[in-house]
């Protein structure tokens, strides 16, 4: 079994246009969703829970928003950390107003809500680009946790200024609140990364996708073959941000449990996000993946080797991380600027014709 | 100065037969800031016909297509499309009145596969809601696969099959200008602008997109509008030409009249200096 498209023949366009189209990849694909169903959620662990895969999962999410927004759309965004805050805030709204209804509902509710208030910071992308925008998106970045900060009905007048996300449970299992088994955290964000993580390949692959691209690419162009600026753009600011709602809703929710909005959704989160979709690469839902996982397992890997393996005080050992992590941003922008999806697929590329490349 | 004919039908000389007025140019006038690029201009586009603009640089022709296209809107004038005045609209909303171009430097999607592009094309066909497409099922996928089958016929015609899957931004010069044809044919336009189609390309090439420019009008009886400066190439596609100097109309009508109008050739053409 050598990895290539010879002799698995494509009858039809359906055919030819599915998501992986050499058979090896598509059993890895299979593969992989067989582990991830049927063998980590009955080892996991709470560290393995806490430090890798939930934060995987959920900034899996995030990236994927911004990617649809920034890789596909070619629009610059900062303010990821204020619309994941819009993300939690709404769902911890909606948790304690109406305790009865499922917090699945919740959780999409809260997407739809900040895919609104995307919107709203998506309409001077029709007046600017670039890094006027990014701008532009700085100020709802700070805006909203000003916001978040200073008008107490959003925390429920708590006192510590804090929100506490209540016990809720989905099929009976706790998946917020303090009894949350890891299984439960895991399996949640993994059915909301999967799911969403489709719904992206299918909105990037068909028209809508092809709008965002043609935007990205050469907008005066796009215009003149038919594309209208306005929807184009506006409905990439409302998916967008609906995947980072969600992203937030679960950050809080489901991981956080407890939140205080400029330390949980600062500016760094927007940074965060925004390195995971460079390192991983702009235009890929695969790259979206690969930056998450990036950015979430090289800090617990260092962490592991710099204290585990050489006994370095922690404190060193976080400042060395730090340069770690930042040497490596730079180094991969210089590089491969288009990020690890692209490794990816030039490795792929050179698979295909291995072991006779000439 | 030649007028076009009064009459609502012709036979071209290779025997096509041309039909009535697709899109009228009235008095066009076109300003930026002080300098009049466009000056007072008439001409009309019939249904069926190659129809090109030719002049020295400058002389005003890629602002001409550029108000066809609907891109600029003239300062006075009107311009009307299958009998109706067309009044100032988006760029966009002139795609889908079935106006489709070319430019004169390649505005291909470098980021998107040879396929993609050409896909793009056919945007404004595709009707499926934000849900089917968001699940990909229904009219989202129905819709995919019945335009996927015309981009194919496209394909074919254009003899591009082995770049399909290929990013755009990998391909030479040629294949891009013939990609960018492809897009603007896929979506099946009534009135197809061309901005210079053979500029940059050596003479194989030329012959190549001459062929191709021809089989369109044949074929899928689409209108041609071009700018063209290879009076070799212009004299022989086109029907009928109009030459435009410092913004202004000096010569209308079939090539040989054009070519014989001593306006156009003091302005533009040239004698052969013997």
């Amino acid at each position: 079994m050598i990895y290539r498209e010879a002799g698995d023949f494509k009858t039809g366009y359906r055919d030819d246009g599915q998501t992986f189209p050499i058979r090896l990849d598509r059993w890895g694909y299979y593969a992989a969703l067989a582990v991830a169903f049927g063998i980590i959620p009955f080892v996991i662990n709470d560290y393995w829970a806490n430090a890798v895969f939930v934060p995987f999962l959920i900034y899996a999410i995030a990236a994927l928003g911004l990617n649809i927004l920034t890789g596909y759309a070619g629009q610059v965004s900062l303010g990821t950390g204020g619309f994941m805050a819009v993300g939690a805030y709404a769902v911890y709204k909606l948790m304690t107003a109406f305790p009865e209804i499922s917090v699945v509902i919740h959780i999409l509710l809260a997407g739809g809500i900040t895919a609104v208030v995307g919107m709203l910071f998506g309409l001077p992308s029709l007046r600017i680009k670039g890094f006027y925008l990014a701008v532009a998106t700085l100020a709802a970045q700070f805006f909203l946790v000003w916001l978040f900060n200073k008008v107490p009905w959003f925390y429920n007048y708590s006192a510590s200024g804090q929100i506490n996300a209540p016990e809720r449970t989905v099929l009976g299992w706790a998946v917020t609140g303090p009894a949350t088994s890891a299984a439960g955290k895991y399996l949640v964000c993994l059915i909301f990364a999967l799911l969403l993580a489709w719904v992206a390949r299918n909105l990037t692959r068909g028209t809508l996708g092809r709008k965002w691209m043609a935007i990205r690419d050469m907008d005066i162009a796009a215009e003149i073959i038919g594309v209208n600026p306005l929807t184009a753009k506006l409905s990439a600011f409302a998916v967008s941000s609906f995947f980072i709602g969600v992203a937030g809703a679960l950050l809080f929710a489901v991981y956080l449990g407890a939140a205080e909005v400029g330390e949980a959704f600062g500016i760094n989160k927007s940074f965060l996000v925004l390195f995971m979709i460079i390192i991983g690469g702009l235009g890929s839902i695969f790259g979206s993946f690969a930056g998450a996982a990036f950015m979430v397992l090289l800090p617990v890997l260092l962490k592991n080797v710099l204290v585990g393996s050489f006994g370095w005080p922690t404190d060193l050992a976080a400042h060395f991380e730090l340069m770690i992590v930042g040497a490596l941003i730079v180094f991969f922008l210089i590089v491969e600027p288009h990020g690890l999806a692209r490794l990816w697929a030039l490795a792929k590329e050179k698979l295909r014709l291995w072991p006779f490349p000439h | 100065m030649t007028h076009s004919p009064a009459v609502e039908t012709y036979t071209t000389a290779d025997g096509r037969q041309i039909g009535g007025v697709l899109m009228d140019m009235r008095n066009i006038t076109l300003r930026f800031g002080g300098v009049e690029a466009i000056k007072d201009i008439s001409f009309d586009i019939r249904e069926g016909e190659i129809r090109a603009i030719i002049g020295p640089n400058g002389a005003g022709k890629s602002s001409m297509l550029n108000v066809i296209s609907g891109f600029y809107v003239p300062q006075e004038g009107e311009v009307w499309f299958r009998g109706h005045r067309r009044g100032p609209m988006k760029p966009y909303e002139v795609a889908r009145l079935g106006i489709a171009r070319t430019f004169q430097n390649i505005a291909l999607f470098d980021g998107m596969s040879v396929l993609d592009n050409i896909m793009t094309g056919r945007l404004n066909k595709m009707k499926a809601g934000f849900l089917s497409q968001a699940l990909w099922w229904g009219a989202a996928e129905r819709e995919e696969i019945a335009n996927r089958e015309q981009v194919e016929k496209i394909i074919d015609f254009l003899e591009i099959q082995n770049i399909r899957k290929t990013p755009v931004g990998r391909l030479p010069y040629g294949l891009k200008k013939r990609v960018e044809l492809a897009r603007a044919l896929a979506a099946e336009p009534q009135l197809l602008l061309l901005d210079e189609p053979m500029a940059g390309m050596n003479v194989e090439e030329k012959e190549d997109m001459s062929r191709f420019i021809l089989d369109v009008n044949d074929e899928f009886g689409t209108t041609i509008a071009l700018i063209e400066h290879d009076m070799g190439v212009v004299m022989d596609l086109s029907d009928r030409v109009v030459v435009m100097d410092y913004g202004r109309k000096i010569g209308d009508g079939t090539p040989d009249e054009v070519r014989n109008n001593q306006e156009v050739i003091d302005a533009y053409l040239g004698v052969a200096h013997d």
